[in-house]
């Protein structure tokens, strides 16, 4: 019994789980100070409506997210990175990244995160549609498009 | 103040996508790769993300204003279009070919990764040809 219970404890990611708990209680700290959705695109995307009066807090969180590694970078060592895609792939991976969450208003932070929280069903259908298209890609690139070249 | 709380939030935001391993693509990457050698981090830091979500929303659905003042901006569309759904999928095609969404790109830029630099351009770029679309009707 007491084995089994370890098994499944040790499997559990923990560094994930804390993570995790982090970026809700960044979510709950704009949320209830600032009355705002911390959905990464839609905070970016709104700087395009040139506002005045949105624009400042906007550059205020997008300038948090950068300044993020370079806090961490001085009390701790970054984890390791790996961006295997080429420039191409990731200059059109951006464009439609870029596109795709203007278009269905929210990314992983914004319906993911935000949506899921409230139960809204929007979220939650866009949460999945981009889930399994993120799955299929990877499925055609890794699985199908890689064996046809090989 | 707003302005304050906004930073640190992003601060904040993006420590916690450093520490859950979000910030490497090739984890993000992992997860979505259902039939290799799957990896289900990602599906946990949304789970706990969410568990402190639920409560924070259902504090905030009682709030007709900020706790600094401001109004409450919480989305009232409830209609699952054709918009959301082609989004979505756009979205989704390009985070599976790079292993990166928005958040994470800041994150990465923050690093120093040329590559991410890139994907942040092209992906800036994608969001002003929405914009200029949306402009000209």
């Amino acid at each position: 019994m007491g084995i089994s219970v370890n098994i499944y404890l040790d499997s559990i990611p923990w560094h994930a789980v804390a993570g995790g708990l982090v970026i809700g209680i960044a979510v709950t700290l704009l949320l209830l100070f600032n009355g705002r959705i911390a959905g990464i695109s839609g905070i970016i995307g709104g700087l395009y409506r040139m506002q005045r009066g949105d624009i400042s807090w906007r550059m205020a969180f997008i300038s948090g997210l950068v300044l993020s590694a370079v806090i961490w970078k001085l009390f701790f060592i970054l984890p390791e990175i790996h961006i295997e895609a080429s420039y191409t792939v990731l200059a059109l991976a951006g464009l439609l990244v870029g596109y795709g969450t203007r278009l269905g208003s929210g990314c992983t932070s914004g319906h993911g995160v935000c949506g899921l929280s409230r139960l809204s069903p929007r979220s939650i259908a866009a949460t999945l549609v981009f889930m399994f298209a993120g799955f299929a890609t990877v499925y055609w690139v890794r699985h199908v498009l890689i064996a046809q070249s090989g | 103040m707003i302005n304050f709380m906004a930073l640190l939030s992003g601060l904040i935001f993006g420590l916690g996508i450093i520490l859950s391993g979000m910030v490497n693509p090739e984890i993000v990457l992992a997860f979505l790769d259902i039939t290799g050698n799957w990896d289900s981090s990602l599906i946990w830091v949304m789970a706990s993300a969410v568990a402190v979500g639920l409560i924070a929303f259902a504090l905030a659905k009682k709030r007709k204003q900020s706790y600094l003042g401001s109004s409450m901006n919480i989305p009232v569309a409830t209609k699952i279009d054709q918009r959301l759904f082609l989004g979505s999928l756009v979205f989704g095609i390009g985070w599976g070919m790079a292993g990166i969404c928005p958040g994470p790109a800041l994150v990465l830029v923050g690093t120093g990764s040329h590559e991410a630099f890139i994907f942040l351009i092209a992906m800036l770029l994608g969001m002003g040809v929405y914009e200029t679309m949306q402009a000209r009707g």
